[in-house]
């Protein structure tokens, strides 16, 4: 079976600063995917680069078979013009630490933007959709809210929903719930879980130790912008080899 | 002392305060009754200023010279009327087209594209570094050097044809407005979170297609007090097209003064006219803020009507307003 995401060799740097020095990894298809390691690791830049939010300096990146942001012709790279990158990332649902939802748009309005402009859904459709997606997302009372109104937790799950309304085939998620009260945590993971259940593709960078463990099918530690241990989650995070992720693990358990 | 000040009142807790009294239930402290700190300044300053501005109403009053009744006459003259009216058409459509341009403007200023940035830069550093009065005259006197204007097989006419009084105005303050509306709206489109526009990005959205649904709305919060203070400023920047020969509202009024010897006096009929456009103006800015907050705050505070109208209703009427 094909990778949905297979990296080989990711480097990435900001200026002189290389915060990825060459990655390389396989993500299943269907397959809860976590990155852990402390901040500044590149996990979130590696996470960036899959929907090309981020370009890469060497190495080659692939999501489902075809290389993110190039094309390739012979031994030549084009660059791909801003339509046909916009055109690759319908496919990927992102959500993000700070929610990042249209604050001018009602929770429904957010939800039925992407398909409506996009995809060019017809809006009776995309409403009805979207009316199930918040339902999924245990938010169908709060459909005519404004994101100010709305509290963190449920704010996140609006943008899992309106992800989730590009019917996505890979989602990643950026520390979904790094940026939340302690109490409302739980109501996301709930999300994702069920999300994981469905069959979904996800790649997860995350701090919650529980959520990788009961969820993840692949775990990798992350530090300095290389991969330092990686193995399915209940055993790098019991039994971790590497002395730098036992010290990590040490710290966050 | 201060231990005595930071205790809660006595009814915020009314459990710790029942052990204390077994028989005859809480206590509440004694309401204070202080006797408030006097202002003596402000006494002495409203009744200084009183007295000023009654100085100066008496001076207008009884000023000899003044012909009030020219004032009320003057007031609705149909030629006053229509000048006024020319005025707001000009300001009106020359802040359009300054907007128009200005967002256009703004935009090609944070383009990638170096050249397009590079146009922006230039007509921002000649429209907003020369004087609005001498753009006017520059646009008006423009069949000096080039007599015909001809855009090739498009378009051929004299200049001065071209030229009207009304075009000279529309140019000249509109082209100069956009100027100023690039920087305004340059500082809306930078306001908006950079989250906002990755978050269009990673749903597939286009550039054009996240500026216009996704940025674009959320810079009109930073963007329309300051267009609002632009469009008063316009109202009164517009007497400036007398120059040009467009007969707006000073032009009109000094024509009538000039003529009938009421020279202040056409002016204050001027001034009145300026008035009452502004204050027209600032109630419909307040309308058009309240429509761009939407979803920055949790409840919009009621407008004035609302309030009145509540006010009618008694308590039950409230509860409809929010």
């Amino acid at each position: 079976m094909n990778a949905m995401v297979k990296a080989e060799g990711v480097h990435k740097s900001f200026g002189a600063v290389e915060v990825l020095k060459g990655i390389d990894l396989e993500v299943r298809p269907g397959e809860v995917f976590c990155l852990i390691g402390p901040s500044g690791s590149g996990k979130s830049t590696f996470l960036r680069c899959i929907n090309h939010l981020e370009k890469i300096n060497a190495g080659r990146l692939y999501v489902d078979g075809e290389l993110v942001g190039y094309r390739q012709q012979g031994d030549k790279l084009y660059e791909l013009r801003d339509r046909e990158v916009a055109m690759k990332r319908r496919d990927i649902g992102m959500v993000f630490q700070r929610f990042n939802l249209f604050p001018h748009m009602t929770a429904l309005e957010n939800v039925v933007e992407a398909p409506v402009q996009v995809k060019g859904v017809a809006k009776a459709q995309a409403r009805e959709r979207a009316e199930q997606l918040l339902e999924r997302v245990g938010l169908a009372d709060r459909a005519g809210h404004y994101p100010s109104q709305l509290s963190g937790g449920q704010q996140q799950r609006v943008a899992i929903a309106r992800a989730l309304a590009m019917e996505p085939k890979l989602m990643l998620f950026d520390e979904p719930t790094s940026a939340l009260d302690p109490e409302l945590v739980g109501d996301v993971l709930d999300v994702m879980r069920d999300l994981a259940e469905s069959g979904m593709t996800m790649v997860v960078v995350t701090h919650e130790m529980g959520f990788a463990r009961e969820v993840g099918d692949s775990l990798v530690f992350m530090d300095e912008g290389v991969v330092v241990e990686s193995g399915h989650p209940r055993e790098v995070l019991t039994n971790p080899q590497h002395e730098r992720t036992q010290s990590f693990l040490s710290k966050v358990l | 002392m201060t231990d005595d000040l930071d205790k809660t009142p006595a009814d915020a807790r009314p459990s710790a305060d029942v052990s204390k009294e077994p028989g005859g239930g809480p206590v509440p402290p004694e309401a204070i009754k202080a006797i408030p700190v006097r202002h003596w300044g402000r006494y002495v300053s409203a009744v200084v200023v009183l007295a000023l501005v009654g100085l100066l109403v008496n001076a207008f009053a009884t000023a000899e010279k003044i012909q009030w009744h020219a004032v009320g006459d003057k007031l609705f003259d149909s030629t006053v009327l229509a000048g006024a009216g020319r005025t707001m058409l000009i300001s009106v459509l020359a802040m359009a087209l300054g907007v128009a341009l200005g967002i256009v403007l703004a935009v090609m200023r944070l383009s990638k594209n170096p050249v397009t940035s590079w146009v922006a830069w230039v007509y921002i550093w000649f429209f907003r570094g020369t004087p609005v009065y001498v753009q006017l005259l520059l646009w008006f006197n423009l069949a000096l050097i080039f007599p015909v204007l001809n855009l090739g097989p498009i378009y051929k006419d004299e200049m001065t044809d071209v030229m009207t009084p009304f075009m000279c105005a529309l140019l000249g303050l509109g082209l100069n407005e956009a100027a100023y509306m690039a920087e305004i709206c340059r500082a809306g489109l930078l306001a908006v979170d950079d989250g906002q526009t990755e978050a269009a990005h990673a749903l597939g959205m286009s550039h054009g297609r996240t500026l216009r649904r996704i940025v674009i709305p959320q810079a009109m919060r930073v963007i329309v007090p300051p267009t609002g203070n632009e469009f008063i400023n316009m109202l009164k920047t517009s007497s400036l097209v007398y120059a040009v020969t467009y007969n707006e509202l000073l032009r009109a009024t000094s024509t009538i003064g000039s003529t009938s010897y009421a020279v202040m006096e056409m002016l204050f009929v001027a001034s009145l006219w300026y008035l009452v456009m502004t204050s027209v103006f600032s109630v419909f800015q307040y309308y058009l803020e309240r429509r761009y907050a939407r979803g920055s705050t949790r409840s919009l505070p009621p407008t004035p009507w609302q309030k009145v109208k509540a006010n009618l209703l008694g308590p039950s009427g409230k509860r409809s307003v929010r």
